[in-house]
């Protein structure tokens, strides 16, 4: 299988490797995947008084396809309001890092996570979904 | 990662094996000066095209303890193993349509088993136990006045466990049943004996001891005598058992293979064996949480199958590029799927993703284990510490205790 | 001691020396084509790159390249491969055709080997009205006379009756221009060392639509079509083999003059030798010669006793010496008396000459034994 460059840096040199105190308020933890699958997904987010993710960490049990997704996302979703966060796609995901068909369920994994984030986040502090699903 | 670029390291030899100089030293003038048909039997180029063949004959019947009259050549191990029990069954089904086999068996023979069953044969799959082992009571049990054939591997492709072979013959001999062994893993790797195991016919390949691909061999016992139904067919070579014009060079190749591991089996396995005890005992000594898959005593020289808890097994197949291992059997690992082997063995879904295959074998060095040791561990320790499971298991979480959403 | 001469390429080619060199560098690769790692890879692009020179070869789809040990196994996956089909096919096939399937049946040939078409709409025809599937097997030259078939109209009924077609070409190949777009077939059978490749290697190549039931199974190999792994050096000699095919045929008029040559000198000096379908569309390089009251054999052996190779018939039989069942579909006379000199690229005009040679002294022995016999 060929793998394209920038999939092979996220996995060889994983951003934003680590956890955050899942009990924060500010934070939230999003836990997806299984391990009987072969892939299991941790994101958080650090989110700041004004909404805005100030810092993400990830960790992740899966292919190389899976870490790179990951990685990726956690770059992607700093500095963006929750709801854009929420608004990433996972073809934007499996296009950037160009992944090959069998490793598509990667990009839908990360997509899933950082939503399971968000939605941590807003049952923490009270607010409605709504905002993410926008 | 990078420190290891320069020269990739194989240690894949359950997958196949490089082929032996020697080996191709013996097949190189038959791909040239003596290009006889083999069967062109009238003409002195045909006849020393035969008289190759059949001193090969000679080397393969004479590893496994059988009279050459009773080999056959064909294409690879695969093959053998379709003829066996297609061949078997299509010529015994009439009255007795039942077959016996194991649930870890290659896929080259559950295919061929389940195929038979489409057709209308009876087969039954036994489970293995947890050690990867044949239960000998639940053989027993399965065998009835219907079955003709009983198919049972003699080394394990993905977890090197060698089957209680002397002990299956005794059980299928007694019952008037036909012992099939696909004994691909184990030509040259254990010293095997037709008639002392009561085996009637034993599945051979050549690139699995060093010998081409393309070239195998299936043991058909003569007395008492096992007929078969030929599978391919024109032309009437290999006693009407298997057509097709005979392949000289690959056929030296096989005969030399098996003649070579005939010489240094003995000597091979011990240092190989130590080779592997060392290797283990280095993963066990840096690591914790793994383990190896397969019982550890009846177990095959040149075989590592190990689960490194927590960490996936493709992801640690990347980070150790120049090692050429493999992350289940070389014909399913480009599928996602988790081996079926391990499952059956009743491994965990999550350790069986997280498995490596390390084939050791004879050109395989002490330096190139510890190279491969190194990068192995190094890459286990730093995709833990990228793992949320591994996370959770030194927080003291039970990974059972959480619902996971099963995708 | 003079080098013998080999005039049996139709039994098997000597192996080509850039196929050779192939073969060799392909051993000393280690993984298995199946492998992910680099090893498996290394492999995996050999045989994908033979897949591709095979395929060229009978301008066929590489992806629809499926590799066997040999033209036998391919004509056998051809002829079981497809699910509830009849099979029609000639009499004059090669056995690993006609053994294929005992129940298929026959197309008669007439007196000069060539299929009778009429024969085959009439059987197609029955086919059709019985509602069954059919499959038509013909091969493109025969490997005893050499005759050339005419597939493309059998293919052109084949269709016209909806039944799929197969050709066993193993002969064919380098000899005349092999196209699976112009020939109109739906599989066809290649062999590596018929053409300078490697024996225990093959090919059946598919059209598209051709949905194939796996002999051997196991492994998932070549797509689900033909399990077991991959003889890697060997589908390199295939491979490189199938590059020079081109240049095999530009051969061939060479070839053919040579065996002109052979044939109008023996007819000259004994006027009793028959030629099977010398007045038929056949291989340039292949001469079926029948010299009355003399077996196949006999001759054979006596050849090769002065050091020359050649065949009394299909070189399958495993000594087992029996008439030819083509000649005697033909219909010809003393089909038992018959031999097959076969040439190829490597041939020689001297070895033409020395041929001639021993041939004539064989032949002169045996009129004078008869002649002694007849005076006492």
């Amino acid at each position: 299988m060929a793998y394209s460059e920038k999939l092979l840096d996220h996995y060889e040199n994983p951003r934003n490797v680590g956890s955050f105190d899942k009990n924060e308020t500010a934070v939230g933890t999003g836990l997806v995947g299984a391990p009987a699958c072969g892939d299991v997904m941790k994101l958080q987010i650090r989110v700041s008084a004004d909404g805005i993710i100030e810092d993400a960490k990830f960790k992740t049990f899966g292919c190389g396809s899976a870490i790179a997704s990951s990685s990726l996302i956690t770059e992607w979703v700093k500095g963006k309001t929750i709801a854009e966060a929420g608004a990433i796609k996972n073809s934007q995901i499996a296009e950037e890092l160009a992944l090959p068909p069998v490793k598509i369920h990667c990009s839908i994994l990360a997509e899933d996570a950082i939503k399971a984030a968000i939605s941590d986040y807003n049952t923490k502090n009270g607010k409605a979904e709504v905002e993410a699903a926008e | 990662m990078n420190e290891l670029k320069a020269k990739p390291i194989y240690l894949d030899y359950q997958a196949t094996t490089p082929t032996d100089p020697r080996v191709v030293d013996a097949m190189l003038p038959y791909f040239y000066e003596k290009f006889g048909n083999a069967h062109s039997r009238n003409h002195s180029f045909g006849w020393e095209a035969e008289d190759a063949i059949e001193l090969a004959r000679g080397q393969v019947a004479t590893i496994i303890g059988a009279s050459p009259k009773e080999v056959i050549f064909t294409s690879g191990a695969t093959e053998s193993n379709n003829l066996a029990l297609k061949g078997v069954m299509k010529f015994y089904g009439k009255k007795k349509p039942h077959l016996i086999t194991t649930v870890t068996e290659h896929k080259c023979v559950l295919d061929s088993a389940r195929h038979l069953e489409q057709e209308g044969y009876k087969v039954t799959y036994l489970p293995v136990q947890q050690n990867g082992l044949v239960d000998l009571e639940q053989l027993k049990a399965a065998i009835t006045d219907e079955t003709a054939l009983v198919s049972i591997m003699a080394v394990h492709n993905e977890i090197g466990v060698i089957q209680p072979l002397k002990e299956i013959g005794e059980i299928c001999r007694e019952r008037g049943v036909f012992f099939h062994c696909d004994a691909a893993q184990a030509v040259g790797k254990i010293p095997l004996d037709v008639n002392d195991m009561k085996i009637d016919l034993m599945s051979i390949s050549g690139h699995k001891i060093y010998g081409p691909k393309g070239v195998g061999a299936l043991f058909v016992r003569r007395r008492p005598r096992v007929r078969v139904v030929a599978q391919i067919t024109g032309g009437g070579q290999e006693r009407g058992m298997r057509s097709g014009t005979l392949p000289t060079p690959l056929i030296v190749g096989l005969g030399k293979a098996c003649d070579i591991a005939l010489n240094e089996m003995a000597e091979e396995n011990a240092r190989i064996m130590e080779l592997r005890n060392y290797t283990l005992n280095r993963f066990r000594e840096r690591l914790a949480d793994i383990y190896l898959n397969g019982d550890e005593e009846n177990r095959v020289a040149g075989n590592l199958n190990i689960s490194f808890a927590y960490v996936e097994g493709e992801s640690l197949l990347m980070g150790i590029k120049n090692i050429a291992v493999s992350s289940g059997s070389a014909c399913t690992s480009a599928s996602l799927e988790p081996s079926y082997v391990l499952r059956a063995l009743g491994v965990d879904e999550e350790l069986a993703h997280t498995s490596l295959r390390i084939g050791i074998g004879r050109f395989t060095t002490r330096e190139e284990l510890d190279q491969a040791v190194d990068a192995i561990c190094n890459e286990v320790e730093r995709l833990r510490e990228m793992s949320p499971l591994w996370e959770m298991a030194q927080e003291g979480i039970d990974i059972k205790s959480i619902e996971w959403a099963e995708h | 001691m003079k080098q013998p001469v080999y005039l049996d390429y139709n039994a098997s080619a000597p192996m080509n020396a850039t196929a050779r060199d192939a073969v060799v560098a392909a051993l000393d690769v280690a993984g298995n084509p199946s492998s992910v790692h680099g090893a498996g890879r290394d492999a995996r692009k050999i045989v994908d790159r033979a897949r591709r020179q095979v395929a060229d070869m009978v301008g066929g789809d590489p992806e629809r390249v499926i590799f066997t040990s040999g033209g036998t196994e391919a004509n056998n996956l051809a002829l079981n491969g497809l699910e509830d089909v009849v099979v029609l096919t000639s009499a004059i096939e090669h056995p690993s055709v006609i053994e294929a399937r005992h129940d298929a049946r026959r197309i008669a040939v007439n007196a000069n080997g060539v299929i009778d078409l009429g024969a085959l709409e009439d059987m197609l025809r029955v086919c059709r009205e019985a509602g069954e599937k059919v499959l038509v097997s013909v091969m493109l030259a025969n490997n005893e006379t050499g005759v050339i078939q005419p597939v493309a109209q059998a293919a052109l009924l084949a269709r016209e009756y909806g039944a799929k077609i197969h050709c066993d070409a193993v002969q064919a190949v380098g000899r005349v221009p092999v196209d699976m777009g112009r020939l109109l077939v739906d599989m066809v059978s290649v062999s590596a060392h018929k053409i300078g490749g490697p024996k225990g290697v093959g090919a059946l190549v598919i059209a598209p639509g051709v949905m194939l039931v796996p002999q051997i199974r196991g492994g998932g190999q070549e797509k689900y079509r033909r399990g077991g792994t991959e003889n890697v050096a060997g589908i390199a000699g295939f491979g490189a083999a199938a590059a020079l095919v081109d240049g095999k045929l530009a051969n061939i008029d060479d070839i053919t003059a040579k065996r002109d040559r052979l044939e109008n000198e023996i007819l000259a000096s004994a006027p009793e030798v028959v030629i099977a379908s010398r007045d038929t569309a056949r291989l340039g390089n292949t001469s079926c010669l029948i010299l009355p009251g003399m077996p196949g054999e006999t001759q054979v052996m006596a050849m090769d006793l002065a050091g020359v190779a050649i065949s009394s018939g299909s070189a399958c039989s495993s000594g087992k010496v029996r008439e030819s069942h083509v000649l005697k579909e033909m219909g010809v006379a003393e089909p038992g008396s018959a031999i097959r000199v076969s040439l190829g690229s490597e041939t020689t005009n001297e070895e033409i000459d020395m041929f001639i040679r021993v041939w004539s002294r064989m032949r002169g022995n045996a009129e004078r034994k008869k002649l002694a016999r007849n005076a006492a």
